[in-house]
């Protein structure tokens, strides 16, 4: 290995750097410098503390001020109904009662019993709907899966996460509560913000 | 033989007039300095600090206050119930009573009475502030053991340790000062700065002082009595209610002692630079001003440095403040006797 092959490589195209290894050594020794050190590196701090106070705060006044959700937030689940134009009859529902929802739900928190639609009275668009449909959002993880094994786009999981309550049984949400118009509460995110 | 003489030449009224008023001005300081102190520090920490209570949360400290006013007067089995009242009683003592040394201002005449705005003038000043710093100690140290508690006792074992070491420097730390101004009353201190505040010939010393300070009254970076993140909360772990508000208490009312005679003994006290002289009422002010800078820097420093490993709280104690204020005292000395 004496001698290098004369063979000249093109290293124009990448270049993987000087082979340096960097060593952060301690800080000199001596009592003197240390001191100094120290002096020098506390009015750096303070320095540093006190630009905090030009720089302003980075708060948000939770109650007052809202983080806005992106749309794909899975908040509190809403139920729809189909649009209509009849604004003085309530129009059909859009869930038939199938259970597909509480068979997905890996927390078991949502109760569905059907009955059948007859023609004086019809609820939903299809033959059955659902007389009771109950979520328990105490139970409910958000995870969504009501809303993907959903064949009729009947259940949907809205923005709303504020879902505090002083009872338990308060958080079993029927079915009118997740019918009704819900409260816009939460911000919604801007695209690109 | 006088062993230490205290100007008393006004009417027993007046002094309790005025004993009242000091009282009254220094007890309605320690809130502002609370919440001065929780706003600063959340401004410095990008946050707003509390805002909810009263306008710009300035009722937050009454807030605190009262919260543990109303609370259980808590008591450990284990602990030794007389003594366990009495601690912070003392320390709590101990800092109103190192308050009542600090000018304000001269010697006033108000309704034709010589008034001297300042609780006591005694010609022991500095002697008397590091006897009642002495003796607060005992505040902490019998809070601390009466608890029957490990943690408590560990927390008021290092109390006492880094009081010991830090009084040391702190107190050679003034010396300088005492003989460039040859006299031990704190009004001498203040109107022999005259000429120049003392925080120009006597450097080293005010930084010293200062540093001894922040171990004298347990704030950060050398709040290793009440090292939370290892003690709980130190010499004060098992109190609760009005005699942890008690403790807390001394504890901000030490920090604006210490402010105060930094002020009186290195900021000219209630001085103005370029032969300024305004009418004495401006004198308190003054002195309040001054003394809400060195709270700022207390305050400032909280906020920026962390705490202290305990061997490096002893190491630079004993290694580099002691022998920095032992020259300083030996330099000032050299320099005094040379020039009288």
């Amino acid at each position: 290995m004496s001698e290098t092959p004369a063979v000249t490589l093109n290293v124009t195209a990448w270049s993987p750097g000087e082979d340096v290894i960097e060593v952060q050594r301690p800080p000199a020794p001596g009592a003197a410098r240390g001191a100094w050190r120290t002096f020098v590196e506390t009015a750096r701090g303070l320095k540093t503390t006190f630009g905090r106070i030009a720089e302003g705060t980075n708060t948000i006044q939770y109650p007052e001020e809202k983080v806005p959700v992106y749309p794909r937030f899975r908040g509190r689940h809403k139920l729809h109904r189909f649009e209509d134009s009849d604004p003085t009859h309530p129009s059909l529902e859009k869930c038939v009662g199938c259970s597909l929802c509480a068979a997905a739900c890996p927390a078991d928190c949502i109760r569905v019993v059907a009955a059948e639609n007859t023609p004086e009275n019809r609820v939903s668009a299809g033959e059955r709907y659902a007389a009771v449909y109950e979520i328990n959002l105490s139970r409910c993880i958000f995870c969504g899966y009501c809303e993907v094994a959903c064949p009729f786009d009947a259940i949907t999981m809205g923005h709303d996460y504020e879902l505090s309550d002083y009872d338990r049984t308060d958080l079993i949400f029927t079915k009118e509560m997740l019918l009704a118009e819900p409260l816009e509460r939460t911000p919604l995110r801007n695209e690109g913000e | 033989m006088t062993f230490a003489l205290v100007g008393y030449y006004e009417a027993w009224w007046v002094q309790i007039l005025k004993a009242i008023v000091i009282f009254a001005v220094g007890l309605q300081l320690v809130p502002v300095v609370l919440i001065a102190e929780r706003k600063i520090m959340g401004r410095m920490q990008g946050r707003y600090g509390p805002n909810r209570v009263g306008p710009y949360g300035a009722l937050q400290p009454l807030a605190d206050i009262l919260k543990l006013l109303t609370k259980e007067q808590f008591r450990p089995t284990t602990s030794v119930g007389f003594l366990f009242a009495v601690a912070p009683l003392v320390s709590i003592l101990t800092a109103v009573a190192a308050f009542a040394i600090i000018p304000f201002g001269n010697v006033q005449h108000i309704f034709g009475e010589r008034v001297g705005l300042y609780g006591v003038d005694v010609s022991i000043g500095p002697l008397y502030l590091f006897a009642f710093g002495a003796v607060a100690f005992y505040g902490i140290m019998l809070g601390g053991w009466s608890s029957g508690s490990k943690y408590s006792f560990l927390g008021a074992m290092r109390g006492a340790a880094q009081l010991i070491s830090y009084e040391v420097s702190q107190g050679l730390a003034l010396v300088g000062v005492i003989m460039t101004a040859q006299t031990l009353s704190l009004t001498g201190i203040v109107t022999a700065q005259k000429g120049m505040w003392y925080i120009v010939p006597q450097f080293v010393g005010f930084l010293i002082f200062l540093t001894a300070s922040f171990a004298e009254t347990n704030r950060a970076p050398f709040d290793l009595t009440e090292a939370d993140a290892e003690l709980v909360g130190g010499y004060n772990t098992e109190y609760g209610g009005g005699r942890f508000a008690s403790y807390y208490f001394a504890e901000y009312l030490n920090v604006l002692v210490v402010s105060g005679i930094v002020t009186t003994v290195f900021l000219g006290g209630w001085l103005l630079p370029f032969g300024i002289h305004p009418p004495g009422w401006v004198d308190p002010l003054v002195v309040l001003f001054k003394m809400s800078l060195i709270t700022f820097f207390f305050i400032w420093v909280r906020a920026t440095l962390p705490r202290l490993r305990y061997d490096q709280l002893m190491s630079f104690g004993w290694k580099v403040l002691l022998p920095l204020a032992t020259l300083n005292a030996l330099v000032t000395a050299i320099l005094v006797v040379s020039t009288h």
